[in-house]
């Protein structure tokens, strides 16, 4: 059963795992969707994670027992509930150039061609594990074992929006300008964060990703 | 009430409680980086709770109102000058049309906050109307406020002689201070830290880094170690979470805390001491941690709230201020 800590004094931490396990995360994702479906007064959002839920809660209306209790009358039901049906998405991708700064280099460091590396990263149906870093950032598992890359040692300061990433065992894709130090291997023209849309989301935790590789100016 | 932003040198923006329920999708709460001055600015003026105001630091602002307003300024580190008087912070002030109001900085803090009766009026993104800069949305446009912007509030419930003269005495106010003693509750990584590490932590004395934002509160001193390199997942994170990176200096993560982080947390803020964490100074203020529990944090954190709603004294008269 996963274990619940206190984070701080006005969040509940709810602990399924420590890896990257798709079963782990369809649990902590019909937590959430559990939580969600009947609120308790005073609780307020829950954040998934990979294998963990953050559950906010108002320490002027509850205190930590009553939260855990709570939470805890629902896990069960997690370990039984399927989450949401996943949505499926196909993010197009120009792959190397400017686009893709260290495409070359992640293919060097594993001794294959950036074709390879192309192959390998749209070979695979990918979840979103969790969202998090910046608004609409998906954190993308698991890669091919072939293309895990360690972080850059000194991240860059400005990663443009739309850059298709890896880091570790994770891909990922930067919907904002912003500073990062994940391995960037191409864009995509989709915009992951619109606030003029009704749906301001591209992704949602639980969603299926596919990559698929552009041909273009900046294609590999 | 109007008012119209003559100058802004500091961090200015349109700031509410926060954008709670986008979490899951990475969205930051954003808000007030002192919670509790923001919320007692509003009660000064009887706003509800939710209401948005000005957050004004690291700088000074100057202001001129378009129509007579009513309004509060709260927080550390600053006064209020209006025209030729000197005001000082936790009190209501009726500011006639045409007359200037400046916020001055001064030792002691970095962050006010001025409610203007009936609550600034922003169009709400994502259901709230605090800025979140690194974004660009929220507040005014997504940005910091600058010489030009127009602000206006909304219809307060309450007449002008309700809301005057009222101010908040300083023993139901958090005990701000640049050597402030902060109350921590142990994290949930605290197991990737030796016990020598956390006596380390406890028995010394940090200074806030020139390299502090809204997003985090750097902490420079004695390194804080960890027991071999824990390989952490990515997990959810509130703001007071105190991260720990390789080098050992501590990040205290504040009002745009992202949503999550892979660093190990070796201990969380209480919710009481947030505030007082965010009023000491980069680059002088110095602070010290205790340890507590969430029991008594919570407990503070009641008697801290409770005592806003309680502790608002009137003033008997105050023709004054309404003639």
């Amino acid at each position: 059963m996963p274990a619940l800590t206190p984070l701080g004094d006005s969040a509940l931490l709810v602990k399924f795992g420590d890896e990257i396990d798709p079963d782990l995360n369809r649990r902590v994702q019909a937590l959430a969707v559990l939580l969600g479906s009947a609120p308790l007064d005073g609780v307020g959002e829950s954040l998934p994670a990979y294998a963990s839920l953050l559950v906010h809660y108002d320490p002027l209306r509850l205190e930590y027992a009553e939260v855990a209790e709570w939470v805890g009358g629902f896990l069960d039901q997690a370990e039984a509930a399927a989450a949401r049906p996943a949505g499926q998405i196909e993010v197009p991708v120009h792959y190397g150039g400017q686009s893709g700064p260290d495409l070359e280099a992640v293919a060097a460091y594993h001794k294959i061609s950036s074709a390879e590396v192309v192959r390998l990263h749209t070979s695979r149906t990918y979840t979103v594990y969790m969202m998090g870093f910046t608004p609409g950032f998906p954190y993308l598992g698991t890669l091919d074992p072939r293309l895990v890359t360690p972080r850059l040692e000194t991240p860059r300061t400005l990663v443009p929006a739309g850059t298709v990433a890896i880091a570790g065992q994770q891909t990922g894709i930067y919907p904002l300008a912003s500073p990062g130090g994940w391995r960037l291997l191409g864009r995509t023209p989709l915009p992951l964060f619109d606030l003029s849309s009704e749906q301001p989301f591209l992704f949602a935790p639980g969603d299926e990703v596919r990559f698929v590789p552009l041909e273009g100016a900046d294609g590999a | 009430m109007a008012l119209e932003v003559l100058e802004a040198e500091g961090l200015v923006s349109v700031q509410d409680p926060g954008r709670l329920g986008w979490g899951r999708f990475g969205v930051p709460r954003s808000g007030p980086m002192d919670a509790f001055a923001l919320r007692a600015a509003n009660a000064l003026v009887r706003n509800p709770p939710q209401s948005a105001v000005l957050e004004i630091g690291m700088g000074e602002a100057l202001l001129r109102a378009t129509q007579d307003c009513v309004l509060a300024v709260t927080g550390a580190g600053y006064r209020v000058a209006l025209s030729i008087w000197d005001f000082p912070l936790w009190g209501t002030l009726f500011v006639r049309a045409g007359q200037r109001l400046r916020l001055i900085k001064t030792e002691g803090g970095n962050w006010a906050y001025l409610a203007l009766a009936g609550g600034i009026q922003v169009t709400p993104v994502l259901g709230s109307r605090a800025t979140y800069l690194r974004g660009n949305f929220g507040g005014l446009e997504g940005r910091r406020l600058q010489a030009g912007d127009q602000l206006e509030s909304g219809k307060s419930a309450y007449a002008t002689e309700q809301l005057l003269g009222r101010s908040l005495p300083p023993e139901v106010r958090p005990a701000y201070s640049q050597e402030a003693v902060i109350a921590v509750i142990p994290g949930p990584q605290i197991d990737c830290f030796t016990k020598r590490s956390w006596r380390t932590f406890l028995d010394s004395s940090f200074s806030v880094s020139p390299e502090s934002d809204r997003m985090g509160y750097r902490l420079a001193g004695p390194p804080i170690r960890q027991r071999g390199s824990a390989d952490l997942l990515s997990e959810g994170m509130p703001p007071g979470a105190v991260q720990v990176p390789a080098n050992g200096q501590p990040i205290v993560m504040m009002a745009d805390c992202p949503t999550s982080g892979g660093y190990p947390k070796i201990a969380c803020v209480a919710s009481a001491d947030l505030p007082v964490l965010a009023q000491c100074q980069p680059g002088s203020g110095q602070v010290r941690f205790r340890e507590t529990t969430v029991a008594a944090a919570q407990a503070r954190y009641r008697e801290l709230v409770h005592g806003l709603e309680d502790g608002i004294v009137e003033a008997e008269n105050n023709a004054y201020y309404a003639r």
